[in-house]
């Protein structure tokens, strides 16, 4: 095998294996970044061996072996030179020569979800926690990050080291949460995966407006996350909603790039694989009982687009009542007005039109240039065409958006036709 | 980027054997495997070509022609789909499986599926191709709606 496929098949390996192989390490060690080094040890010697050795049979082994063998040099030589890690060290050595240590391997999925919660602890920034889970659990490169936010990759690795040394000072324990806790890191995880999600979604730098690999990462993390905790309904529900927004990623955009809002989407162009993904995802949060979550939530309204067969198919009463729902668990202006317009939808303009009035007095909506056009567009549907023309015109003048502004402006205009 | 993973067909598997207990056992292992690293979307078996036809096409004559077929060596007795970062990936994923078809030599071919990137150019330089399609499709929504 020439040298360059070797090392790609071992840029596979890596990101197949580096995961299980840092969580392993990680439980021995009791230190993610102490972890990470040993792990990457054992990658430098692969990178060495085989394009001469050629690739082993279990490349996975063959790495977990290289590492543990480090892990426990090293921990020999810290039990003799440092105190600080003479109890660890000691308890270590004994458990490998007790064997206690082939015992580990069952207990992967659990180490590998304790690297999860490692990865998305509170007491790091939101992007260290972004920039670790996509190193560790996705096994991408510090490279593969920046390029992927468009990121200097010497402030990636940065962050990196610096999250590392904070998981290390802060002495984080390598466990799942229990009781009181566990809920909100697990929204913590939930929140890291989402995230990247949507970066790659609606990216919010750059010149493309979708980046379709972050989306695939953020899929992938939340597919393994499902996996490792099956009994959490609100991770299926992410995975849910993921899969169904993602289902329409080739829908998003039209010719020459620009946006093609949902309902006037070619569904014909929606990965219907994604979307029986996502309806099976949601019925297994569905099936796992108790009160939905608000990625549940969001994924039975994602749902109710998905199942339409054509935009007007739409179950807008259903989603109304969802959205009602959710702001009752996550109280929001903006979730509101996203219910004042299935309101509109199922039942009428002028029924939607009595929320987003309410709305008005609401501090958050201010400057929020989508609450003058969905009221414009009420007011435009009841023929209150001067008012519709005043707030469209408002909207335009409130939006970043260069195509949305034109839009709005055309539409103000063609209701000055109108008249 | 997604992959089809074809498991091809043998003699066995076209004269409609079942696989063993075991081999079930360790395919079941192995896609629990895929599921879990989340690199698998779809896995299906099939049944033998026997039950299998195929539409010739000619001009605009078709025919059906009723299984089975001979080449069995290129026929597909099952495949998956994968999604993974690159073809290196789902090659060491697919180095993984089980010997498909125990007590001959099996084989596994890996393809990658088309994605929209890979229409880029096109779409570029003749948007009006998609346009025209999306048109297309309209009406025929609206004959049918």
């Amino acid at each position: 095998m020439p040298a360059a496929d070797t090392h790609r098949t071992i840029d596979a390996v890596w990101r197949m294996e580096s995961p299980k192989l840092i969580a392993t390490l990680t439980r021995m060690v009791r230190d993610v970044g102490l972890a990470e080094d040993l792990a990457q040890d054992a990658l430098l010697t692969a990178l060495e061996q085989w394009p001469d050795s050629g690739i082993p049979d279990n490349p996975g082994a063959w790495l977990t072996a290289i590492g543990k063998r480090r892990a426990i040099d090293m921990l020999r030589r810290t039990t003799l030179a440092d105190r600080k890690y003479e109890e660890l060290g000691r308890d270590v050595v004994e458990a490998i020569e007790t064997d206690v240590i082939e015992a580990i391997d069952d207990d992967i999925g659990d180490d590998l979800l304790r690297l999860v919660f490692i990865a998305c602890h509170p007491v790091l920034s939101t992007e260290a926690r972004v920039a670790l889970t996509l190193r560790l659990i996705g096994g991408l490169t510090t490279a593969e990050i920046a390029r992927a936010f468009l990121t200097p990759e010497a402030t990636i690795a940065q962050r990196i080291v610096r999250a590392k040394r904070t998981l290390t000072d802060a002495k984080v324990p390598f466990e799942v949460p229990r009781g009181a806790d566990r809920a909100a890191r697990l929204s913590s995880v939930l929140e890291v995966i989402y995230l990247v999600f949507n970066e790659g979604y609606s990216a919010t730098a750059g010149d493309d407006w979708m980046r379709p690999a972050l989306c695939e990462d953020a899929l992938r993390l939340g597919r393994i996350l499902a996996e490792l905790m099956p009994q959490e309904a609100e991770v299926h529900g992410l995975v849910a909603l993921m899969e169904i927004q993602a289902s329409r990623l080739r829908a998003r955009t039209g010719p020459t790039g620009e946006a093609v809002p949902l309902l006037e989407q070619d569904r014909a162009r929606w990965d219907q694989m994604l979307i029986r993904r996502g309806l099976v995802a949601l019925a297994r949060a569905e099936k796992l009982g108790g009160a939905p979550g608000p990625y549940a939530y969001q994924a039975a309204i994602a749902a109710c687009h998905a199942r339409a067969r054509k935009a007007d198919d739409t179950d807008w009463a259903r989603i109304a009542a969802l959205y009602a729902q959710l702001a009752q668990l996550i109280p929001s202006p903006v979730i509101e007005l996203n219910r004042a317009v299935a309101i509109a939808m199922a039942f009428g303009p002028a029924e939607g039109l009595v929320i987003a009035d309410r709305l008005q007095s609401e501090k958050a909506l201010e400057g929020y240039h989508l609450l003058p056009a969905v009221r414009g567009d009420f007011l435009a549907k009841l023929g209150r065409h001067d008012e519709a023309r005043a707030e469209l015109q408002r909207a335009a003048a409130l939006t970043r958006n260069a195509r949305e502004r034109a839009l709005l402006l055309d539409r103000a205009a063609k209701l000055a036709g109108d008249r | 980027m997604r992959f089809m993973v074809m498991v091809k067909a043998s003699k066995d598997s076209e004269a409609g054997v079942m696989p063993s207990e075991e081999l079930l056992t360790e395919m079941g292992r192995y896609n629990e495997e895929l599921i879990k690293a989340g690199v698998m979307l779809a896995g299906e078996g099939l049944h033998p070509s026997s039950k299998g036809v195929r539409v010739q096409f000619d001009g605009n004559d078709r025919k059906v022609i009723d299984g089975p077929f001979t080449e069995t060596k290129e026929l597909v007795a099952g495949f998956w789909l994968f999604e993974c970062k690159s073809k290196e990936e789902a090659i060491e994923w697919v180095k993984r499986a089980p010997n498909p078809m125990p007590g001959s030599v099996g084989e596994i071919e890996i393809r990658q599926v088309f994605e929209d990137s890979d229409f880029g150019d096109l779409v570029d330089k003749v948007p009006e191709v998609f346009e025209n399609e999306r048109k297309f499709r309209e009406q025929v929504a609206k004959k049918n709606g």
